[in-house]
């Protein structure tokens, strides 16, 4: 079967390669080094097991009256190991669009980075923002062309343009999807829970955050493969502000205190006779 | 229809552990110097660190063939910087460098699980902890390597750093001292050693401060 290589093709010589594409313009998308093997499938199942990107997370993002609103957990797994509590779900393309990261870390680090960098780009080129419909194509496109080689990418592009709140969901099997309410990951089927039935669409900002941090609270702590610190972000028509970044073990028992066990009947020592 | 399998993998593990921490105003780095295949040692004094920067060193465990290749590729990369821009590339820079030319291998990845030590622009430790294919973040401290599992709860329970996503923000380096540090990085690896078979021999540790930098060695358990 002849594998589609065009998305992978550069007009840059193999050896001075990566070099002159980290200089030069980047309008082409990089060129990648590929093993020389006649079993490429087999070859690409082994090297990500042996990468093993972490998949466990929970993200979620809605579009209400004030803007977008965007949450995250920040646990990676590896298998069953967690590696960190401490991964920036909630990538910051640019000043006014937000990303969030659900499947390979490195995928979705790496390629957020290369998104805001066309952004830029187009920003220079056109004398104006992109609109978060044309920033989602961008990425959309690049994922669209490396389908089948095991990118793993679930993110969903949060922004406020000249139409106002936008919001997509696209993912690395080439998908793209507008909505106003989106949640991925392994936690996710817990977050739509709480976020379909607290949501509307005349929320006010804080009322909105709280929901948010709730619905991943409340993901956390039935999924084992999120947790850490819930973080909130809102994208309004100035830019996003990051509302919040709590614990959620400390959310935890700031919304199931714990009550001291009421004592009927005390036991005194027996007095020695 | 059954698959043929490869009899050949390009991969070994040559196994070791290697550790960052970050302080207030140093950063230690360390990886002990046994080198092995399978069960069998081939060295036991291999230094798995690297200078890449006056400011930035590098520890990597895995396959120390790609670890080596990685470790050139970043000096010439950082030799044309200083070419170009005239000055030495700080952390954070070496940093992004690193994890985009771990990503630019995405399909036929490095086998090395760095950690990156060095000290930021502001003299402050930064440590910064990566994947084999690029995923990274500023954190406290860091342990990588096959004894990495043993060590990160010790130091969790250490140095329990703030998560650095916290609003309103936490520091997230450790108030320890620099002598206190150089030890509790020589008690993980003696811990780790007695119960990791690809640690021990002997642990090199790097220690970055304002006046510069400085090395010891510590013997580990040879068996």
């Amino acid at each position: 079967m002849k594998l589609n290589f065009s998305g992978l093709e550069s007009s840059a010589p193999l050896y001075g390669g990566s070099n002159e594409l980290l200089c030069d313009g980047f309008s082409a998308a990089p060129s990648f080094d590929l093993p020389v093997t006649s079993d490429f499938d087999g070859f690409q199942k082994n090297s990500i097991q042996m990468v093993k990107p972490a998949k466990g997370t929970t993200t979620l993002a809605f579009i209400f009256k004030e803007g977008v609103m965007v949450a995250a957990d920040s646990r990676a797994s590896m298998g069953g190991y967690i590696s960190s509590q401490s991964v920036k779900k909630i990538i910051e393309i640019n000043p006014y669009m937000l990303g969030t990261m659900a499947g390979g870390a490195a995928d979705c680090q790496f390629w957020h980075r290369n998104l805001g960098i066309k952004c830029r780009l187009h920003e220079l080129a056109n004398k104006r923002r992109i609109s978060v419909t044309g920033a989602s194509k961008l990425l959309a496109n690049i994922l669209y062309s490396y389908r089948g080689m095991g990118l793993s990418v679930g993110t969903m592009i949060a922004g406020w343009d000249e139409k106002g709140p936008g919001l997509y969901y696209v993912d690395s099997e080439g998908g793209r999807l507008k909505g106003t309410k989106f949640s991925v990951g392994s936690g996710s089927p817990y977050a739509y829970g709480v976020l379909d039935s607290g949501y509307k669409y005349d929320l006010t900002v804080d009322e909105a955050a709280e929901l948010a941090r709730r619905a991943i609270y409340h993901a956390t702590f039935r999924d084992g493969a999120s947790g850490g610190v819930a973080s909130v972000y809102h994208v309004g028509p100035n830019g996003w502000t990051k509302l919040s970044g709590d614990d959620v073990g400390e959310l935890h028992y700031s919304y199931y205190p714990v009550e001291p066990a009421v004592v009927e009947q005390e036991m005194t020592e027996a007095v020695a006779a | 229809m059954t698959k043929e399998h490869a009899n050949w993998s390009p991969y070994d593990n040559n196994g070791g552990t290697c550790v960052a921490i970050a302080g207030a105003d140093y950063c230690v780095i360390a990886a002990d110097t046994r080198m092995s295949t399978g069960y069998s040692i081939l060295t036991r004094d291999y230094s798995k660190i690297c200078k890449l920067a006056d400011k930035s060193y590098m520890a990597s465990s895995g396959f120390q063939a790609d670890v080596k290749a990685l470790q050139k590729v970043l000096s010439s990369r950082h030799l044309i910087y200083q070419h170009q821009h005239n000055k030495q590339m700080s952390c954070p820079a070496m940093a992004q460098l690193l994890s985009n030319t771990l990503y630019y291998k995405r399909f036929f990845p490095y086998y090395a699980f760095n950690v990156l030590g060095g000290l930021d622009s502001e003299g402050k430790g930064c440590v910064f902890t990566y994947d084999a294919v690029g995923s990274y973040e500023r954190v406290g401290y860091s342990a990588q390597g096959s004894g990495a599992t043993l060590i990160t709860p010790f130091l969790d329970n250490q140095l329990k750093s703030p998560s650095p996503l916290l609003l309103p923000a936490k520091d997230a380096v450790t108030p320890l001292s620099e002598a206190e540090a150089v030890d509790l990085v020589k008690t993980c690896f003696a811990s780790a050693t007695e119960r990791d078979i690809y640690t021990g021999d002997s642990v090199e540790i790097i220690i970055l401060n304002a006046k510069g930098v400085r090395s010891e060695t510590e013997q580990l358990r040879k068996d």
